[in-house]
Protein backbone atom coordinates (compact mmCIF):
# COMPACT_ATOMS: atom_id res chain seq x y z
CA UNK A 1 0.00 0.00 0.00
CA UNK A 2 1.60 3.19 -1.08
CA UNK A 3 1.94 6.06 1.08
CA UNK A 4 -0.41 8.40 0.03
CA UNK A 5 -3.80 6.26 0.33
CA UNK A 6 -2.20 5.35 3.76
CA UNK A 7 -2.64 9.00 4.35
CA UNK A 8 -5.60 9.40 2.42
CA UNK A 9 -7.45 6.47 4.17
CA UNK A 10 -6.87 7.73 7.80
CA UNK A 11 -7.84 11.30 7.32
CA UNK A 12 -10.94 10.12 5.52
CA UNK A 13 -11.37 7.36 8.64
CA UNK A 14 -11.08 10.52 11.48
CA UNK A 15 -13.16 12.30 9.98
CA UNK A 16 -15.58 10.31 9.79
CA UNK A 17 -15.00 8.93 13.07
CA UNK A 18 -15.51 12.65 14.03
CA UNK A 19 -18.89 13.43 11.88
CA UNK A 20 -20.36 10.39 13.52
CA UNK A 21 -19.65 11.44 17.35
CA UNK A 22 -20.61 14.60 16.21
CA UNK A 23 -23.80 14.05 14.73
CA UNK A 24 -24.31 11.29 18.15
CA UNK A 25 -23.69 14.25 19.86
CA UNK A 26 -26.50 15.90 18.67
CA UNK A 27 -28.50 13.51 18.06
CA UNK A 28 -28.94 13.57 22.25
CA UNK A 29 -29.99 17.51 21.86
CA UNK A 30 -32.05 16.69 18.71
CA UNK A 31 -33.64 14.15 20.93
CA UNK A 32 -34.73 16.55 23.58
CA UNK A 33 -35.92 19.02 21.07
CA UNK A 34 -38.11 16.56 19.27
CA UNK A 35 -39.28 15.27 22.37
CA UNK A 36 -40.31 18.97 23.40
CA UNK A 37 -42.09 19.71 20.45
CA UNK A 38 -43.52 16.41 19.78
CA UNK A 39 -45.14 17.53 23.42
CA UNK A 40 -46.05 20.78 22.65
CA UNK A 41 -42.97 21.95 25.17
CA UNK A 42 -39.58 24.29 24.00
CA UNK A 43 -37.33 21.83 24.90
CA UNK A 44 -33.69 22.59 26.43
CA UNK A 45 -32.72 26.78 25.05
CA UNK A 46 -30.51 27.59 28.05
CA UNK A 47 -26.91 26.45 27.50
CA UNK A 48 -26.00 28.57 24.51
CA UNK A 49 -28.28 30.00 21.60
CA UNK A 50 -31.37 28.01 21.51
CA UNK A 51 -30.01 25.38 24.07
CA UNK A 52 -26.90 24.56 21.43
CA UNK A 53 -24.34 23.81 23.75
CA UNK A 54 -27.02 21.27 25.88
CA UNK A 55 -24.43 18.41 24.72
CA UNK A 56 -21.29 19.88 25.82
CA UNK A 57 -22.62 20.22 29.15
CA UNK A 58 -24.07 16.99 29.55
CA UNK A 59 -20.93 15.66 28.59
CA UNK A 60 -19.71 17.98 31.06
CA UNK A 61 -21.76 16.21 33.93
CA UNK A 62 -21.18 12.95 32.84
CA UNK A 63 -17.47 13.33 33.15
CA UNK A 64 -17.65 15.26 36.61
CA UNK A 65 -19.81 12.23 38.13
CA UNK A 66 -18.28 9.76 40.56
CA UNK A 67 -16.95 6.98 38.74
CA UNK A 68 -18.41 3.87 40.86
CA UNK A 69 -17.12 0.07 39.68
CA UNK A 70 -19.09 -2.28 42.60
CA UNK A 71 -16.67 -4.40 44.86
CA UNK A 72 -18.84 -7.41 43.67
CA UNK A 73 -18.01 -6.82 39.87
CA UNK A 74 -16.15 -8.92 37.84
CA UNK A 75 -13.82 -5.57 37.25
CA UNK A 76 -12.29 -6.06 34.32
CA UNK A 77 -15.37 -7.06 32.28
CA UNK A 78 -17.02 -4.15 34.06
CA UNK A 79 -15.20 -1.78 32.22
CA UNK A 80 -14.81 -4.10 28.74
CA UNK A 81 -18.47 -3.87 28.85
CA UNK A 82 -19.22 -0.27 27.73
CA UNK A 83 -15.92 0.13 25.70
CA UNK A 84 -17.02 -3.31 23.32
CA UNK A 85 -20.13 -1.62 22.68
CA UNK A 86 -18.89 1.85 22.02
CA UNK A 87 -15.77 -0.14 19.84
CA UNK A 88 -18.96 -1.71 17.74
CA UNK A 89 -20.98 1.33 17.49
CA UNK A 90 -17.96 2.81 15.60
CA UNK A 91 -16.59 0.37 13.67
CA UNK A 92 -19.64 -0.55 11.51
CA UNK A 93 -19.01 3.03 9.59
CA UNK A 94 -16.15 1.85 7.79
CA UNK A 95 -18.19 -0.27 4.86
CA UNK A 96 -20.67 2.68 4.30
CA UNK A 97 -19.79 4.83 0.92
CA UNK A 98 -20.16 8.14 2.33
CA UNK A 99 -20.58 9.39 -1.08
CA UNK A 100 -18.94 8.97 -4.65
CA UNK A 101 -16.13 11.03 -4.28
CA UNK A 102 -15.44 14.22 -3.34
CA UNK A 103 -13.09 16.94 -4.90
CA UNK A 104 -11.08 19.10 -2.53
CA UNK A 105 -7.90 21.32 -3.39
CA UNK A 106 -7.84 19.57 -6.37
CA UNK A 107 -7.57 16.10 -4.54
CA UNK A 108 -10.35 13.30 -5.25
CA UNK A 109 -11.28 11.56 -2.27
CA UNK A 110 -13.01 8.19 -2.43
CA UNK A 111 -15.61 8.28 0.38
CA UNK A 112 -15.79 5.35 1.29
CA UNK A 113 -13.30 3.74 4.09
CA UNK A 114 -13.24 0.40 2.79
CA UNK A 115 -14.57 -1.00 -0.02
CA UNK A 116 -15.09 -4.87 1.17
CA UNK A 117 -17.17 -6.66 -1.18
CA UNK A 118 -19.48 -8.22 1.55
CA UNK A 119 -19.75 -4.91 3.39
CA UNK A 120 -23.29 -5.76 4.12
CA UNK A 121 -22.39 -8.53 6.23
CA UNK A 122 -19.48 -6.99 7.97
CA UNK A 123 -22.34 -4.28 9.21
CA UNK A 124 -24.59 -7.39 10.19
CA UNK A 125 -21.86 -8.71 11.96
CA UNK A 126 -20.56 -5.95 13.72
CA UNK A 127 -24.24 -5.02 14.96
CA UNK A 128 -24.33 -8.71 16.34
CA UNK A 129 -21.21 -8.09 18.12
CA UNK A 130 -22.71 -5.16 19.49
CA UNK A 131 -24.96 -7.56 22.07
CA UNK A 132 -21.70 -8.55 24.02
CA UNK A 133 -20.92 -5.43 24.84
CA UNK A 134 -24.53 -4.99 26.79
CA UNK A 135 -24.49 -8.90 28.08
CA UNK A 136 -21.18 -8.15 29.29
CA UNK A 137 -21.85 -5.35 31.19
CA UNK A 138 -24.96 -6.76 32.47
CA UNK A 139 -23.09 -9.95 33.93
CA UNK A 140 -20.42 -8.06 34.89
CA UNK A 141 -22.06 -5.46 37.22
CA UNK A 142 -22.99 -8.96 39.33
CA UNK A 143 -26.70 -7.00 39.82
CA UNK A 144 -29.79 -9.04 39.48
CA UNK A 145 -31.24 -6.63 37.71
CA UNK A 146 -28.62 -5.38 35.37
CA UNK A 147 -28.59 -9.27 34.15
CA UNK A 148 -32.61 -9.42 33.27
CA UNK A 149 -31.97 -6.16 31.18
CA UNK A 150 -28.83 -7.78 29.65
CA UNK A 151 -31.14 -11.08 28.89
CA UNK A 152 -33.81 -8.62 27.51
CA UNK A 153 -31.66 -6.93 25.56
CA UNK A 154 -29.82 -9.80 23.93
CA UNK A 155 -32.72 -12.08 23.16
CA UNK A 156 -34.41 -9.48 21.92
CA UNK A 157 -31.09 -8.32 19.55
CA UNK A 158 -30.73 -12.14 18.30
CA UNK A 159 -34.62 -11.83 17.48
CA UNK A 160 -34.74 -9.50 15.02
CA UNK A 161 -31.08 -9.93 13.80
CA UNK A 162 -32.93 -13.21 11.81
CA UNK A 163 -35.48 -10.90 10.23
CA UNK A 164 -33.34 -8.20 9.38
CA UNK A 165 -30.76 -10.54 7.80
CA UNK A 166 -34.05 -12.28 5.74
CA UNK A 167 -35.34 -8.83 5.05
CA UNK A 168 -31.60 -8.31 3.53
CA UNK A 169 -30.90 -11.04 1.68
CA UNK A 170 -33.98 -10.10 -0.56
CA UNK A 171 -32.39 -6.82 -1.25
CA UNK A 172 -28.96 -8.53 -1.87
CA UNK A 173 -30.72 -11.22 -4.27
CA UNK A 174 -32.02 -8.02 -6.39
CA UNK A 175 -28.81 -6.66 -6.59
CA UNK A 176 -26.56 -9.24 -7.43
CA UNK A 177 -24.11 -7.91 -4.97
CA UNK A 178 -23.08 -7.81 -0.87
CA UNK A 179 -20.72 -4.62 -1.61
CA UNK A 180 -22.72 -1.72 -0.02
CA UNK A 181 -21.06 0.40 -3.14
CA UNK A 182 -22.47 -1.68 -5.67
CA UNK A 183 -26.02 -1.63 -4.22
CA UNK A 184 -25.95 1.73 -3.72
CA UNK A 185 -24.77 2.23 -7.30
CA UNK A 186 -27.23 0.53 -8.89
CA UNK A 187 -29.83 2.92 -7.61
CA UNK A 188 -28.95 5.94 -9.34
CA UNK A 189 -31.52 8.41 -9.90
CA UNK A 190 -34.88 7.72 -8.50
CA UNK A 191 -34.33 3.84 -8.69
CA UNK A 192 -34.13 3.37 -5.12
CA UNK A 193 -34.65 -0.27 -3.58
CA UNK A 194 -37.70 0.77 -1.43
CA UNK A 195 -40.00 1.19 -4.38
CA UNK A 196 -39.14 -2.85 -5.09
CA UNK A 197 -38.88 -4.15 -1.43
CA UNK A 198 -41.50 -2.08 0.20
CA UNK A 199 -41.94 -5.08 2.76
CA UNK A 200 -38.58 -5.63 3.33
CA UNK A 201 -38.42 -1.79 4.03
CA UNK A 202 -41.05 -1.97 6.96
CA UNK A 203 -39.56 -5.62 8.18
CA UNK A 204 -35.97 -4.08 8.13
CA UNK A 205 -37.12 -1.04 9.73
CA UNK A 206 -38.74 -1.91 12.61
CA UNK A 207 -35.96 -4.71 13.61
CA UNK A 208 -33.23 -1.52 13.35
CA UNK A 209 -35.54 -0.17 16.27
CA UNK A 210 -35.00 -3.28 18.10
CA UNK A 211 -31.49 -3.35 17.27
CA UNK A 212 -30.96 0.08 18.05
CA UNK A 213 -32.78 -0.66 21.55
CA UNK A 214 -35.50 2.20 20.95
CA UNK A 215 -38.97 2.68 21.47
CA UNK A 216 -41.38 0.79 21.11
CA UNK A 217 -38.37 -2.19 21.92
CA UNK A 218 -36.50 -0.62 24.23
CA UNK A 219 -37.31 -2.88 26.78
CA UNK A 220 -33.85 -3.41 27.94
CA UNK A 221 -33.98 0.11 29.94
CA UNK A 222 -37.12 -0.15 32.00
CA UNK A 223 -36.80 1.66 35.60
CA UNK A 224 -40.25 0.67 37.16
CA UNK A 225 -39.27 -3.39 36.60
CA UNK A 226 -35.34 -3.08 36.59
CA UNK A 227 -34.55 -0.09 38.07
CA UNK A 228 -32.49 0.78 35.24
CA UNK A 229 -31.84 -1.87 32.89
CA UNK A 230 -28.21 -3.79 31.85
CA UNK A 231 -26.64 -0.19 33.28
CA UNK A 232 -28.02 0.36 36.63
CA UNK A 233 -24.26 -0.04 37.93
CA UNK A 234 -22.86 2.24 35.63
CA UNK A 235 -22.21 5.39 36.51
CA UNK A 236 -20.19 8.49 34.90
CA UNK A 237 -18.75 8.14 31.25
CA UNK A 238 -18.88 4.50 31.23
CA UNK A 239 -22.72 5.19 31.35
CA UNK A 240 -22.24 7.53 28.91
CA UNK A 241 -20.52 5.20 26.62
CA UNK A 242 -23.41 3.07 26.52
CA UNK A 243 -25.94 6.33 26.29
CA UNK A 244 -23.71 7.12 23.48
CA UNK A 245 -23.23 3.80 21.76
CA UNK A 246 -27.14 4.09 21.31
CA UNK A 247 -27.11 7.09 19.35
CA UNK A 248 -24.26 6.22 17.19
CA UNK A 249 -26.04 2.84 16.59
CA UNK A 250 -29.40 5.15 15.48
CA UNK A 251 -27.05 6.97 12.65
CA UNK A 252 -25.35 4.29 11.43
CA UNK A 253 -28.84 2.23 11.12
CA UNK A 254 -30.10 5.46 9.39
CA UNK A 255 -27.11 5.21 7.16
CA UNK A 256 -27.55 1.96 6.24
CA UNK A 257 -31.54 2.26 5.97
CA UNK A 258 -30.66 5.07 3.50
CA UNK A 259 -28.09 2.97 1.47
CA UNK A 260 -29.77 0.11 1.49
CA UNK A 261 -33.26 1.40 0.18
CA UNK A 262 -33.64 5.04 -0.10
CA UNK A 263 -30.66 5.16 -2.65
CA UNK A 264 -27.63 6.09 -0.46
CA UNK A 265 -26.32 8.98 -1.78
CA UNK A 266 -28.38 9.02 -5.09
CA UNK A 267 -30.76 12.14 -5.77
CA UNK A 268 -33.33 12.37 -8.38
CA UNK A 269 -32.21 13.86 -11.87
CA UNK A 270 -28.78 14.01 -10.71
CA UNK A 271 -27.34 12.79 -14.32
CA UNK A 272 -28.27 16.75 -14.86
CA UNK A 273 -25.27 17.93 -13.33
CA UNK A 274 -22.19 17.93 -15.63
CA UNK A 275 -19.40 19.17 -12.95
CA UNK A 276 -18.19 15.88 -10.91
CA UNK A 277 -17.04 18.20 -8.17
CA UNK A 278 -20.59 19.85 -7.69
CA UNK A 279 -21.75 16.23 -7.88
CA UNK A 280 -20.00 14.82 -4.84
CA UNK A 281 -20.41 17.44 -2.82
CA UNK A 282 -24.48 17.47 -3.32
CA UNK A 283 -24.45 13.25 -3.05
CA UNK A 284 -22.48 13.83 0.12
CA UNK A 285 -25.22 16.25 0.95
CA UNK A 286 -28.22 13.66 0.03
CA UNK A 287 -26.90 11.01 1.72
CA UNK A 288 -26.64 12.68 4.97
CA UNK A 289 -30.18 14.30 4.35
CA UNK A 290 -31.87 11.05 4.52
CA UNK A 291 -30.15 10.14 7.20
CA UNK A 292 -30.79 12.76 9.57
CA UNK A 293 -34.66 12.39 8.44
CA UNK A 294 -34.47 8.61 9.61
CA UNK A 295 -33.32 9.64 13.01
CA UNK A 296 -35.86 12.33 12.91
CA UNK A 297 -38.09 9.18 11.83
CA UNK A 298 -36.31 7.08 14.87
CA UNK A 299 -37.14 9.61 17.36
CA UNK A 300 -40.91 10.53 16.22
CA UNK A 301 -41.22 7.17 16.46
CA UNK A 302 -40.08 6.68 20.05
CA UNK A 303 -42.70 9.75 20.86
CA UNK A 304 -46.02 8.41 19.34
CA UNK A 305 -45.86 4.65 20.36
CA UNK A 306 -46.30 3.19 23.44
CA UNK A 307 -43.84 0.13 24.23
CA UNK A 308 -44.63 -3.59 24.02
CA UNK A 309 -44.98 -5.85 26.43
CA UNK A 310 -42.04 -8.21 26.62
CA UNK A 311 -44.55 -11.30 24.73
CA UNK A 312 -45.67 -8.91 22.15
CA UNK A 313 -42.36 -8.08 21.18
CA UNK A 314 -41.15 -11.83 20.57
CA UNK A 315 -44.89 -12.27 19.19
CA UNK A 316 -44.36 -9.82 16.72
CA UNK A 317 -40.53 -10.42 16.12
CA UNK A 318 -40.86 -14.53 15.61
CA UNK A 319 -44.61 -15.09 15.05
CA UNK A 320 -45.15 -12.18 12.17
CA UNK A 321 -41.80 -10.24 10.71
CA UNK A 322 -39.46 -13.90 10.39
CA UNK A 323 -42.77 -15.15 8.36
CA UNK A 324 -43.22 -12.23 6.71
CA UNK A 325 -39.30 -12.21 5.50
CA UNK A 326 -39.52 -15.37 4.63
CA UNK A 327 -42.30 -14.49 2.11
CA UNK A 328 -41.18 -11.11 0.70
CA UNK A 329 -37.39 -13.21 0.33
CA UNK A 330 -39.59 -16.49 -1.62
CA UNK A 331 -41.41 -14.07 -3.38
CA UNK A 332 -38.33 -11.92 -4.35
CA UNK A 333 -36.11 -14.69 -5.82
CA UNK A 334 -39.14 -15.94 -7.56
CA UNK A 335 -38.79 -12.77 -9.19
CA UNK A 336 -35.40 -12.52 -9.52
CA UNK A 337 -35.13 -16.23 -11.34
CA UNK A 338 -38.07 -15.18 -13.76
CA UNK A 339 -36.56 -12.06 -14.74
CA UNK A 340 -33.27 -13.76 -15.41
CA UNK A 341 -35.00 -16.29 -17.70
CA UNK A 342 -36.74 -13.62 -19.65
CA UNK A 343 -40.23 -13.92 -18.33
CA UNK B 1 -79.22 5.12 33.36
CA UNK B 2 -77.55 8.61 32.98
CA UNK B 3 -74.39 9.18 31.62
CA UNK B 4 -71.88 10.64 33.88
CA UNK B 5 -69.66 11.35 31.02
CA UNK B 6 -70.30 12.09 27.26
CA UNK B 7 -66.98 10.65 26.69
CA UNK B 8 -67.85 7.30 27.65
CA UNK B 9 -66.70 4.07 25.17
CA UNK B 10 -68.39 0.95 24.88
CA UNK B 11 -65.41 -1.60 25.10
CA UNK B 12 -65.75 -4.60 23.20
CA UNK B 13 -63.90 -8.05 22.99
CA UNK B 14 -64.26 -8.26 19.84
CA UNK B 15 -61.74 -9.84 17.16
CA UNK B 16 -59.53 -7.40 15.15
CA UNK B 17 -59.69 -6.98 11.51
CA UNK B 18 -56.73 -7.25 9.62
CA UNK B 19 -56.05 -3.84 8.90
CA UNK B 20 -56.12 -3.54 12.43
CA UNK B 21 -53.98 -6.36 13.03
CA UNK B 22 -51.09 -4.92 10.49
CA UNK B 23 -50.68 -2.68 13.12
CA UNK B 24 -49.34 0.03 10.68
CA UNK B 25 -52.24 2.28 9.48
CA UNK B 26 -52.75 3.07 13.37
CA UNK B 27 -49.31 3.57 13.99
CA UNK B 28 -49.05 6.21 10.68
CA UNK B 29 -52.05 7.85 12.21
CA UNK B 30 -50.41 7.84 15.89
CA UNK B 31 -47.43 9.46 13.88
CA UNK B 32 -49.80 12.04 11.98
CA UNK B 33 -51.71 13.14 15.34
CA UNK B 34 -47.52 13.88 16.85
CA UNK B 35 -46.40 15.44 13.72
CA UNK B 36 -49.43 17.90 13.90
CA UNK B 37 -48.36 18.61 17.57
CA UNK B 38 -45.14 19.42 16.41
CA UNK B 39 -45.99 22.89 14.78
CA UNK B 40 -48.34 23.79 17.29
CA UNK B 41 -48.06 26.47 19.27
CA UNK B 42 -45.98 25.80 22.63
CA UNK B 43 -47.23 25.44 25.69
CA UNK B 44 -44.46 26.62 27.89
CA UNK B 45 -42.90 30.18 28.45
CA UNK B 46 -39.73 31.05 28.61
CA UNK B 47 -39.94 32.01 32.42
CA UNK B 48 -37.45 34.56 33.20
CA UNK B 49 -37.79 36.62 29.90
CA UNK B 50 -41.26 35.86 29.31
CA UNK B 51 -43.65 35.81 32.42
CA UNK B 52 -47.80 35.01 32.41
CA UNK B 53 -49.46 38.26 33.12
CA UNK B 54 -50.47 37.93 36.96
CA UNK B 55 -54.60 38.52 37.63
CA UNK B 56 -55.07 42.04 39.51
CA UNK B 57 -56.27 40.27 42.67
CA UNK B 58 -52.85 38.66 42.62
CA UNK B 59 -51.76 38.53 46.23
CA UNK B 60 -47.35 38.37 46.88
CA UNK B 61 -44.87 39.76 49.06
CA UNK B 62 -46.48 42.34 51.94
CA UNK B 63 -44.85 45.94 52.01
CA UNK B 64 -45.26 48.19 55.03
CA UNK B 65 -46.53 51.39 53.54
CA UNK B 66 -45.36 55.21 54.34
CA UNK B 67 -47.44 57.96 54.78
CA UNK B 68 -47.60 60.92 52.42
CA UNK B 69 -44.62 62.40 54.75
CA UNK B 70 -42.25 59.16 54.59
CA UNK B 71 -43.39 58.27 57.84
CA UNK B 72 -44.26 54.89 58.73
CA UNK B 73 -47.73 54.18 59.01
CA UNK B 74 -47.70 50.79 61.22
CA UNK B 75 -48.86 51.37 64.97
CA UNK B 76 -48.41 47.83 66.41
CA UNK B 77 -51.74 47.43 67.45
CA UNK B 78 -51.24 43.97 66.46
CA UNK B 79 -54.29 43.22 64.73
CA UNK B 80 -52.87 41.75 61.49
CA UNK B 81 -51.11 39.11 63.79
CA UNK B 82 -54.94 38.24 65.67
CA UNK B 83 -56.17 37.95 61.72
CA UNK B 84 -53.89 36.50 60.79
CA UNK B 85 -54.84 32.18 60.61
CA UNK B 86 -51.28 31.18 59.70
CA UNK B 87 -50.15 33.31 62.67
CA UNK B 88 -47.10 34.28 60.71
CA UNK B 89 -46.90 37.81 62.06
CA UNK B 90 -45.01 38.75 65.09
CA UNK B 91 -44.32 42.51 66.29
CA UNK B 92 -42.73 44.35 69.15
CA UNK B 93 -44.39 48.12 69.91
CA UNK B 94 -42.18 50.62 70.91
CA UNK B 95 -43.43 54.50 72.40
CA UNK B 96 -41.84 56.91 69.93
CA UNK B 97 -39.37 59.52 71.66
CA UNK B 98 -39.42 63.47 71.02
CA UNK B 99 -37.52 64.01 67.48
CA UNK B 100 -38.73 60.78 65.79
CA UNK B 101 -41.57 62.38 64.79
CA UNK B 102 -40.76 62.42 61.58
CA UNK B 103 -40.52 58.55 61.21
CA UNK B 104 -43.27 57.28 62.61
CA UNK B 105 -47.20 58.64 62.42
CA UNK B 106 -48.53 57.64 65.55
CA UNK B 107 -46.98 57.80 69.30
CA UNK B 108 -46.10 53.84 69.02
CA UNK B 109 -45.15 51.91 66.40
CA UNK B 110 -43.60 48.51 65.40
CA UNK B 111 -39.69 48.46 66.89
CA UNK B 112 -39.42 44.39 65.04
CA UNK B 113 -42.29 43.73 62.36
CA UNK B 114 -41.35 40.28 61.07
CA UNK B 115 -43.94 38.09 58.70
CA UNK B 116 -42.56 34.19 57.96
CA UNK B 117 -43.34 33.76 54.58
CA UNK B 118 -43.32 30.15 54.70
CA UNK B 119 -46.08 30.36 57.03
CA UNK B 120 -48.60 32.96 55.82
CA UNK B 121 -51.10 31.85 52.99
CA UNK B 122 -51.12 35.30 51.54
CA UNK B 123 -54.96 35.39 52.45
CA UNK B 124 -54.71 39.01 52.73
CA UNK B 125 -56.75 39.28 55.77
CA UNK B 126 -53.76 41.14 57.60
CA UNK B 127 -54.57 44.05 54.85
CA UNK B 128 -58.58 43.93 55.69
CA UNK B 129 -57.61 44.02 59.36
CA UNK B 130 -55.60 47.22 59.50
CA UNK B 131 -57.13 49.96 60.52
CA UNK B 132 -54.03 52.19 59.36
CA UNK B 133 -53.58 51.19 56.08
CA UNK B 134 -50.38 50.18 56.70
CA UNK B 135 -49.34 46.82 55.42
CA UNK B 136 -50.27 45.69 52.01
CA UNK B 137 -50.17 42.52 49.93
CA UNK B 138 -48.13 43.41 46.65
CA UNK B 139 -47.55 41.94 42.91
CA UNK B 140 -44.76 40.77 43.43
CA UNK B 141 -43.59 36.72 44.20
CA UNK B 142 -41.09 35.61 47.60
CA UNK B 143 -37.91 35.36 45.83
CA UNK B 144 -36.01 31.92 46.63
CA UNK B 145 -33.75 31.90 49.29
CA UNK B 146 -31.39 29.08 50.30
CA UNK B 147 -31.84 29.12 54.09
CA UNK B 148 -35.20 29.23 55.97
CA UNK B 149 -34.24 31.57 58.51
CA UNK B 150 -34.37 34.16 55.46
CA UNK B 151 -37.66 33.93 54.82
CA UNK B 152 -38.33 35.37 57.98
CA UNK B 153 -38.98 39.12 56.81
CA UNK B 154 -38.46 41.79 59.20
CA UNK B 155 -39.00 45.50 59.01
CA UNK B 156 -35.61 46.01 56.46
CA UNK B 157 -37.51 44.07 53.84
CA UNK B 158 -41.12 44.85 54.19
CA UNK B 159 -41.33 48.87 55.10
CA UNK B 160 -41.15 50.49 51.82
CA UNK B 161 -37.73 52.43 51.07
CA UNK B 162 -38.49 56.15 50.61
CA UNK B 163 -36.91 56.29 47.53
CA UNK B 164 -38.41 53.94 45.85
CA UNK B 165 -42.37 53.66 46.91
CA UNK B 166 -44.15 50.50 45.86
CA UNK B 167 -47.49 50.80 44.42
CA UNK B 168 -50.42 48.70 45.40
CA UNK B 169 -53.27 50.76 43.71
CA UNK B 170 -53.79 48.11 40.64
CA UNK B 171 -54.95 45.80 43.35
CA UNK B 172 -56.84 48.13 45.53
CA UNK B 173 -58.20 50.13 42.96
CA UNK B 174 -60.05 46.51 41.67
CA UNK B 175 -61.03 45.43 45.26
CA UNK B 176 -63.00 49.46 45.22
CA UNK B 177 -64.58 49.07 42.22
CA UNK B 178 -66.13 44.89 42.93
CA UNK B 179 -67.52 46.90 46.13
Amino acid sequence: MDQALLIEKIILVLTMLGITLLIATYSTYAERKVAAFLQDRLGPDRAGPFGLLQPLADAGKMFFKEELIPAASEKWLFIMGPGIAMFTACMTGAAIPWGTELHIFGYTLNMQIADIDIGILYIIGFVSMGVYGIMIGGWASNNKYSLYGAIRASSQMISYELAMGLSIIAVVMMSGSLSLKEIAAQQSGMNWNVWYQPLGFVIFFTCALAECNRAPFDLPECETELIGGYHVEYSSMKLGFYLFAEYINMFISSAVIATLYFGGYNFPFQDMISSPALLGWLQFIALFAKIFFFIFVFMWIRWTLPRFRYDQLMHLGWKSLIPLAILNMVITAAVVIARNNGF
Amino acid sequence: MERLTTRAKQVSNKEMTLMERIYLPAILHGMGVTLKHFFMKKASVRYPEVQRPFSPVYRGVHVLKRDEEGRERCTACGLCAVACPAEAITMVAEERKKGEEHLYREEKYAAVYEINQLRCIFCGLCEEACPKEAIFLTDKITPVEEDRASFIYGKDKLVEPLDKRVDVSKRQSWRLNQA
